[in-house]
Parts: structure tokens; sequence; C-alpha cells
């Protein structure tokens, strides 16, 4: 079998510099899986849906849930009125979702390999994504439970803010040009 | 740059839309009956107001979707939004 290589693996060592002075953490979380689910919120089958991740989709715009820990820990994010992503570690299973969902009007579809994710944490990780955001990132405003879609440097990216930092996913073709952009805006954060 | 304040997202920058034409272009109800003036009309010919003009847009770097805007071609202010299916509003 093939080795496989994470879309920014090769930016490891260079997210790991940038982070040491503790201004800034960047880190790709490789391989997360990544599910798309489109069904009608109104439905039953987004009910079913629910159950089986654990937590309701969240119906309301720009806004993600997150449910259990560990190995079970699963985010939900609104992308659409009848669109949401689940975001989970590597392993999570799809089935239960298709489960959920049976062969009523809908659709479940594994996206992993669509996007990677990029983790920037650290005091200063607000000031770096507003280098190319165009959005308020501001905690009161942005804080946990939202998230968005917009650009970051003119790609287009999920932003799902965290406790200490922003989840960032981005298409593998645009991983590396978003690598250096983040390695290259990061530069005036590094010590 | 617009700021545009898509129904489902919020304001938003307008790099992150498309543009759509005008909105209310009705498909004809029989095509096939149509002359070729008339489906050219149908198909090429828009309205090129001065003033508050009904407009698609979609909103393609964020929720994707679909919706209608009422912009004033000369000042570029967006009097309001609203999502397909919804009544025009009437402009302030």
């Amino acid at each position: 079998m093939a080795e496989r290589r994470s879309p920014a693996a090769a930016y490891a060592g260079r997210f790991e510099a940038a982070s040491r002075g503790g201004a800034l953490r960047l880190a790709e979380l490789p391989f997360l899986t990544q599910i798309d689910v489109r069904v009608d919120p109104s439905s039953p089958a987004a009910g079913d849906i629910g159950d089986a991740l654990g937590v309701p989709l969240p119906v309301e715009p720009g806004t993600a849930v997150r449910a259990g820990s560990g190995a079970d820990e699963v985010t939900v994010a609104w992308l659409g009125p009848d669109e949401w992503l689940v975001v989970a570690p590597e392993g999570h299973r799809v089935e239960l979702l298709r489960k959920g969902l049976g062969d009523r009007h809908g659709s479940i579809v594994d996206v992993s390999a669509q996007r990677t994710a990029l983790l920037v944490t650290g005091p200063r990780a607000r000031d770096l994504l507003a280098h190319g955001c165009a959005l308020d990132l501001h905690p009161a405003v942005f804080g946990p439970g939202a998230c968005a879609q917009t650009t970051l440097a003119r790609a287009q990216v999920v932003l799902i803010p965290r406790e200490d930092g922003f989840l960032l996913l981005v298409r593998s073709s645009f991983a590396a040009y978003l690598a250096e952009w983040l390695l290259d805006a990061a530069a005036e954060y590094v010590a | 740059m617009l700021l545009i304040p898509c129904p489902w997202c919020g304001p938003r920058e307008e790099a992150e839309f498309h543009y759509g034409g005008q909105a209310h272009v009705a498909y004809p109800e029989d095509p096939a009956a149509l002359s070729d003036e008339e489906w050219a009309r149908y198909l090429f010919f828009r309205d090129n107001p001065k003033g508050v003009f009904a407009e698609r847009w979609s909103h393609s770097a964020g929720c994707r979707r679909w919706f209608n805007a009422l912009r004033d071609t000369a000042t570029n202010q967006i009097h309001g939004v609203y999502r397909v299916g919804e009544p025009r509003p009437v402009a302030s």
C-alpha cells in the first residue's frame, strides 16, 4: 500500500518552528474524518441523523456544535440550510450516519479527502487570520459555537473557532498555498 | 467593494459572491411556441434601469445559496435581500 501523506505534511517542520515563540501555534490535523450531510432539517430523517451523531443538527446559520469526547468527538458545522459538515477524528464510522438516514431523501458523503485541517491557536491567532479575512473574528461575535465559510487570503475555507484559536478547513489543493501564506503572515509574531 | 447581506450568512464582502443578472425572469410557459424573436428576447434582453433593480446573487464562497437583492444601480445601495421563493419586498 502506498504511503499516505497529508496535504500539508511538508510544512510540519516550519509550522513547529513558527510555534516556538509561544504567540502562535500552527499545526496540521491530518486525516480527520469529514462527512457532508444533506437533508431537509424539518424531516424525521434529520432527527435520526442527529441521534446517530449524539447531537441535533444545528439549524441556526453560522453555528457549530461539538459533542462527545476522545474518539467519539464530533463537530457539526452549519454549511447551508440543508447542509452540514461533520468533523470527527480519523476512523469515525460513516455507516452510523448512513443508517440514520436510511433510504430516505438526503445524502451522506465522506468528504475526508476534500479538505485538510489546519489548527491556528495561541494569543495571536486572531491577529494572524485578520491579515487575510474580512470577518470580525472577535470571540464576542465569533467564539466557540460559531462557524463560517469565507475566504482567507482569497482561498475558500471553513472557519471553526475553538477555545484557544481556530480550526481552518481548506481544500487539499489549496493547503500548500495557505500554509505558505500563514507562515508569511506569522513572521511578525514569531520570536 | 460592496458589503452584501446574504440572507443566510449576514453581511459579507462582494468577492464572496457571484452575480446572476436580473431576477424574476420567468421561463416561457411553452418555449416551443415562441418565435425566434420572442425566444431571443427571453434569452438576451434584460432591463437596464437607473435606480432600484431586482437581481440574483449567489454566495458562492459561503453557503452557496442563490438569493435576490434590490440594488440601486446608480448608488450601489442595497435596499434589501430576500430568499428564493420569497416575494419581492417594496423598495424603500
